[in-house]
């Protein structure tokens, strides 16, 4: 608790990275996900329910799976490699984004899907366009969306594989919370873990109260 | 200035309209009356545009309208449909009213006086900021019709608007219609309350197993039926509310 109180310095940087790169890649798989989940729910298309299975395989995408995966894309030799992403924050940012999209874009079509049929018939009887009509239903499902960004969120902040193997849990560069705590308590600084270990669930419940806050707002 | 020709509907295999031919001219009030599942529903929804038939057409100011995304669209905006459930939007009574105003682009000052104006004309003035959690069915329901009068429709369309209400607030809806009606608003409402369509309706279409069974006056139909089918329907209806 001194750690946390005292505001130690490296315990400070490790969080504030966490959190730098937790937001860059919700922010970036949001403007994928909901989109993707849009696109979707609202279009009925060939292989549509194909997708959707396997968007739904991919909630339960172990993280080292993911991990590899990008560690493939961003090595030297890989695909991606000439872009020098490996071993950096911006490459744990990719790696994160990969593994959040799926569970995000498919609880973005729950979300849309717990609309019903006649929020949409009213907003057609209305006036409103096909486009404003998509607009209102995504307005309605705001607060299960948020849920899904918050799921995303809290899914890229706790996450292991990907930073360990992307980031490399570099001290003073790539080592955020989860990897830090991995190593310290292999260490056998329990202490220094623990410090990390309560500010992590800190900040999911934090995270937590507010949407709950939002969600109350707008729903009653 | 809406008129149904030959309207089939098929849903789930079965045929629910079975070419349906009716119209309602300007300016009138038409009910349409007949048995829970004779496709008084499907045959609103084919009119408001919101589901297309599975053949005929539906015509409005007497171009066809059953195809086309635009032309639909357009003729759309010339109406507005209540439906059996208000299904409010999920943010405050102002901005259920203004819906329609705004998805036309109208602009914000005058949308704060035309939604006051229906709130005022449906008896809700000062509900501005009300959730429809904290609405009565009755409220919610008038909500629905301000938030479809605000738009000035030409056509409006009532699919049992009142089914669910208690009697007193499905009254003060009747009235409602019945000033929206004198107004001059072309009024297409299915009910199953004959004594509704008795006193709101200039005309009455009575469908039966998705065909129109009879059409006529009110007199017509309640006092001189021309087939048996609706005159049993008519006296089978009336007989609790009279007897």
């Amino acid at each position: 608790m001194e750690l946390i109180l005292t505001l130690d310095p490296a315990v400070v940087e490790i969080t504030v990275r966490s959190l730098l790169i937790a937001v860059a890649s919700t922010a970036i798989a949001t403007t994928i996900a909901v989109p993707a989940g849009g696109l979707l729910h609202f279009h009925n298309f060939w292989g549509k329910r194909a997708i959707i299975n396997i968007i739904q395989t991919l909630y339960s995408l172990p993280t080292v799976t993911v991990g590899l995966l990008v560690f493939l894309l961003l090595s030297r030799s890989g695909p991606l490699g000439g872009f020098g992403l490996l071993f950096t924050p911006g490459g744990m940012v990719v790696g994160q984004t990969i593994l959040i999209v799926p569970i995000m874009t498919g609880l973005t079509i729950a979300a849309l899907s717990g609309i019903t049929d006649q929020v949409r018939d009213s907003a057609i009887s209305l006036g409103a366009s096909k486009r404003q009509a998509i607009f209102t239903i995504m307005v309605e499902a705001r607060a299960a969306m948020m849920a899904a960004v918050l799921l995303g969120f809290g899914r890229a902040l706790s996450e292991v594989g990907v930073a360990m193997m992307i980031g490399g849990n570099i001290q003073g560069y790539t080592r955020v919370l989860t990897t830090a705590i991995a190593l310290e308590t292999s260490r056998g600084d329990i202490e220094f873990s623990m410090a990390l270990g309560i500010i992590l669930v800190s900040i999911s419940l934090i995270v937590n109260l507010l949407v709950n806050r939002v969600q109350g707002r707008w729903w009653t | 200035m809406i008129e149904a020709r030959g309207v089939r509907a098929i849903r789930g295999g079965r045929e629910v309209l079975k070419g349906v031919s009716l119209e309602a001219k300007a300016g009138e009030a038409l009910a349409i009356i007949g048995p829970t599942g004779s496709g008084k529903t499907t045959l609103l929804r084919i009119l408001n545009l919101l589901d297309p038939p599975s053949g005929g057409r539906v015509l409005f100011d007497g171009a066809d309208v059953s195809v086309g995304e635009r032309a639909r669209f357009l003729a759309r905006r010339r109406m507005a449909m209540v439906f059996q459930k208000p299904s409010l939007f999920n943010t405050t009574v102002e901005k259920n009213v203004s819906y329609g105003l705004r998805v036309r682009g109208v602009s914000g000052t005058e949308i704060a006086g035309k939604v006051a104006g229906a709130l005022r004309e449906v008896g809700l003035a000062g509900y501005e900021n009300r959730r429809p959690s904290s609405l009565s069915g009755g409220e919610a329901q008038r909500v629905a019709l301000a938030r479809a009068l605000v738009t000035e429709p030409d056509l409006l369309l009532l699919d049992e608007a009142t089914a669910n209400l208690d009697p007193r607030t499905a009254e003060a809806i009747e009235d409602l219609i019945s000033r929206v009606r004198d107004g001059g608003i072309t009024v297409v409402m299915a009910t199953h309350d004959l004594d509704q369509a008795r006193e709101l309706a200039d005309r009455v279409a009575v469908l039966m197993g998705g065909e129109v069974a009879g059409m006529g006056t009110v007199e017509e139909i309640f006092d001189r039926p021309g087939s048996e089918e609706v005159a049993r329907f008519v006296r089978r209806r009336q007989r609790p509310l009279h007897g």
